[in-house]
């Protein structure tokens, strides 16, 4: 049997507030244990809570970068659970009138392709402490600065339909929360966090089969393998005259697998109710078009204008506009050298291994953009040729100068296109070389062109690589054949 | 709705209040009548109302996003039944 996957996500955003969503806590992470956890945050009797007004302009900014409904009118509700690492007894969150309604974002699949995937709705809510279950004693440690860290959480429609999908959707999210500066998007340290919830049906039915919800799915990667297991789980399963329950498992990266988390039923009634302790949170359109105004340009945005307006190739533009970081550097390399093609052929190639090599990020590139788009026109405007431009950005990339023209003076890597100097080192280069010269009158005329190779080898040397290679072929070309 | 002694027994649990068995018979009535009264309330058209998620007829003012805590752990953690590297400990919690 043909089977089809039908996949939605429940992205948890942390969002990039200084203090917390209802308390004057730092959110900073990594402080030492409970230094950042508040009356508010540890649930004393007699606290309130006070919602932050950052946090909600950055719902809102979500919400309009994926064209989304914002409710004029929201309310926070309880949802009421015990576990140690949430002190009140329940998660203030939004179950019935999310901030952020229904919405879309655009995919980019690997063909170049795209998808829209449609958002059901995307709430705030607050983060709950941390349980350390290393053995103290027989029992468990609880840390709460992380409690009261305000969390968007950014329901997708099921309509992603395999782990690729999935993963370009969590990619998407990523680029526009870190473009809007929402969240630093840092999955290692947990600021973006994925519950997967994954179902198989026959090809060609409407109804959609039962799902299993995979926590702790932390990382791209981990996004699709997750997946992937999971769907041949399923389907082998059912195959096997057995049918999927409806649970939530685990995704252990260790072993590539998920497992059943077997948690009491009574769990998962979280009775919810609105929260007397906050009003009805109340939006106007002014306030709506003020955010508006302060968008900055979103990375579909981006891609189309690189792909229409600069020239680039769909798979250019995609891999360039996924990071905010990236594009900007590539906008002021272009900016510099005035070439699209050349900036982003550069970002992406020599710049990208180098940082990749060395574990940096293009935020903390040692060559500036400035240095790279100058480098770059150095390129154009035939001052170096391509061999000695990737040496000019070695040594910018080593700070051994602080200008590609300071690099290429110290280096005496000038192109030389003087047609004199080149024709003397062609002439000595054959005058030394008498036994290929044979070879090459003597050969047929269609193998010439190979032979050729073996004289500009030479001639490139002789000039310590500064020669211009198009007037060292056309020259030699000509010289070799005066001979014949 | 009628209320049976599986409901109270299960809010109980939910809520993680221990009740006696004499106790739970009590709360079936007592909860009885207030479902009762609620279905009183069910019974009012309701049609073109917005419903009410905050008796006051105010909205919530917002906090500018600043630090203003600062660290009180010794003092919070005074009160609490064990502590350990300024962690709070609690009975272990296995999954």
């Amino acid at each position: 049997m043909q089977w089809e996957t039908v996949i939605g996500l429940e992205v948890h955003v942390q969002l990039a507030t200084r203090s917390k969503i209802f308390s004057g806590a730092s959110t900073a992470f990594g402080a030492e244990p409970n230094t950042q956890a508040c009356a508010v945050d540890l649930g004393l009797p007699g606290v309130l809570p006070v919602l932050n007004e950052q946090a909600v302009a950055m719902a809102v900014q979500f919400g309009l970068a994926v064209h989304a409904d914002i409710a004029e009118v929201s309310v926070f509700d309880r949802k009421n659970y015990f576990y140690p690492d949430l002190p009140k007894g329940y998660q203030t969150s939004q179950m019935y009138h999310p901030i952020v309604g229904p919405g879309e974002v655009e995919i980019t699949l690997e063909d170049g392709s795209t998808k829209h995937i449609r958002i059901h709705h995307a709430h705030l809510e607050e983060d709950a402490g941390k349980s350390l279950h290393e053995d103290f004693h027989g029992m468990t440690g609880i840390d709460l600065n992380r409690a009261g860290t305000p969390l968007l959480e950014i329901v997708s429609e099921p309509d992603m339909r395999s782990a690729k999908e999935a993963a370009a959707y969590l990619k998407a999210i990523h680029s526009i929360v870190t473009y809007l500066g929402i969240s630093d998007g840092n999955m290692a340290e947990g600021s973006m966090r994925c519950d997967v919830n994954v179902s198989v049906r026959p090809k060609g039915q409407e109804a959609f089969g039962t799902r299993a919800e995979i926590k702790n799915v932390n990382s791209f990667r981990f996004v699709e393998r997750a997946i992937a297991f999971e769907v041949e789980r399923q389907i082998e399963l059912i195959e096997d005259g057995g049918s999927v329950v409806q649970e939530t498992r685990l995704f252990d990266p260790d072993r590539d697998e998920t497992r059943s988390m077997r948690t009491k039923e009574e769990a998962n009634d979280y009775r919810y109710f609105p929260c007397p302790d906050l009003l009805p949170v109340v939006l106007d359109q002014a306030y709506l078009d003020h955010l508006r105004s302060q968008l900055p340009e979103l990375p579909a945005d981006k891609r189309e204008r690189f792909q229409n307006e600069l020239g680039l190739s769909a798979y250019d533009a995609n891999v360039i506009s996924a990071s905010r970081d990236m594009a900007e550097f590539f906008e002021a390399v272009h900016s510099e050298c005035g070439d699209a093609k050349q900036a982003a052929n550069w970002v992406q190639g020599e710049l990208s291994g180098a940082l990749n090599r060395e574990s940096l990020s293009i935020a903390n590139s040692p060559i500036s953009a400035r240095q790279l788009g100058e480098l770059i026109s150095r390129v154009l405007d035939d001052t170096i040729n391509g061999k000695a431009a990737k040496e000019v950005f070695q040594a910018l990339w080593n700070g051994q100068g602080e200008s590609a023209d300071e690099v290429i003076e110290a280096k005496g890597l000038k192109q030389v296109t003087d047609t004199g100097a080149i024709e003397a080192m062609i002439d000595q280069v054959i005058a030394d070389s008498p036994a290929q010269v044979a070879q090459y009158r003597d050969s047929e005329p269609e193998k010439r062109g190979k032979m050729i190779g073996y004289f500009v080898g030479q001639v490139m040397k002789a000039s310590r690589g500064t020669a211009n290679p198009q007037q060292v072929n056309g020259l030699l070309k000509e010289k070799l054949d005066a001979l014949l | 709705m009628a209320i049976e002694d599986s409901h109270v027994r299960r809010a109980a649990h939910l809520a993680r209040l221990a009740i006696s068995d004499d106790q739970a018979s009590g709360f079936v009535d007592d909860l009885s009548r207030i479902i009762d009264m609620v279905d009183q309330l069910q019974s009012i058209d309701t049609t073109g109302i917005s419903p009410l998620s905050h008796p006051l007829d105010a909205t919530q003012r917002l906090r500018a996003d600043e630090v203003t805590e600062t660290n009180q752990r010794d003092t919070f953690q005074r009160c609490a039944p064990a502590v350990e590297n300024g962690l709070y400990l609690v009975p272990r919690v296995v999954e």
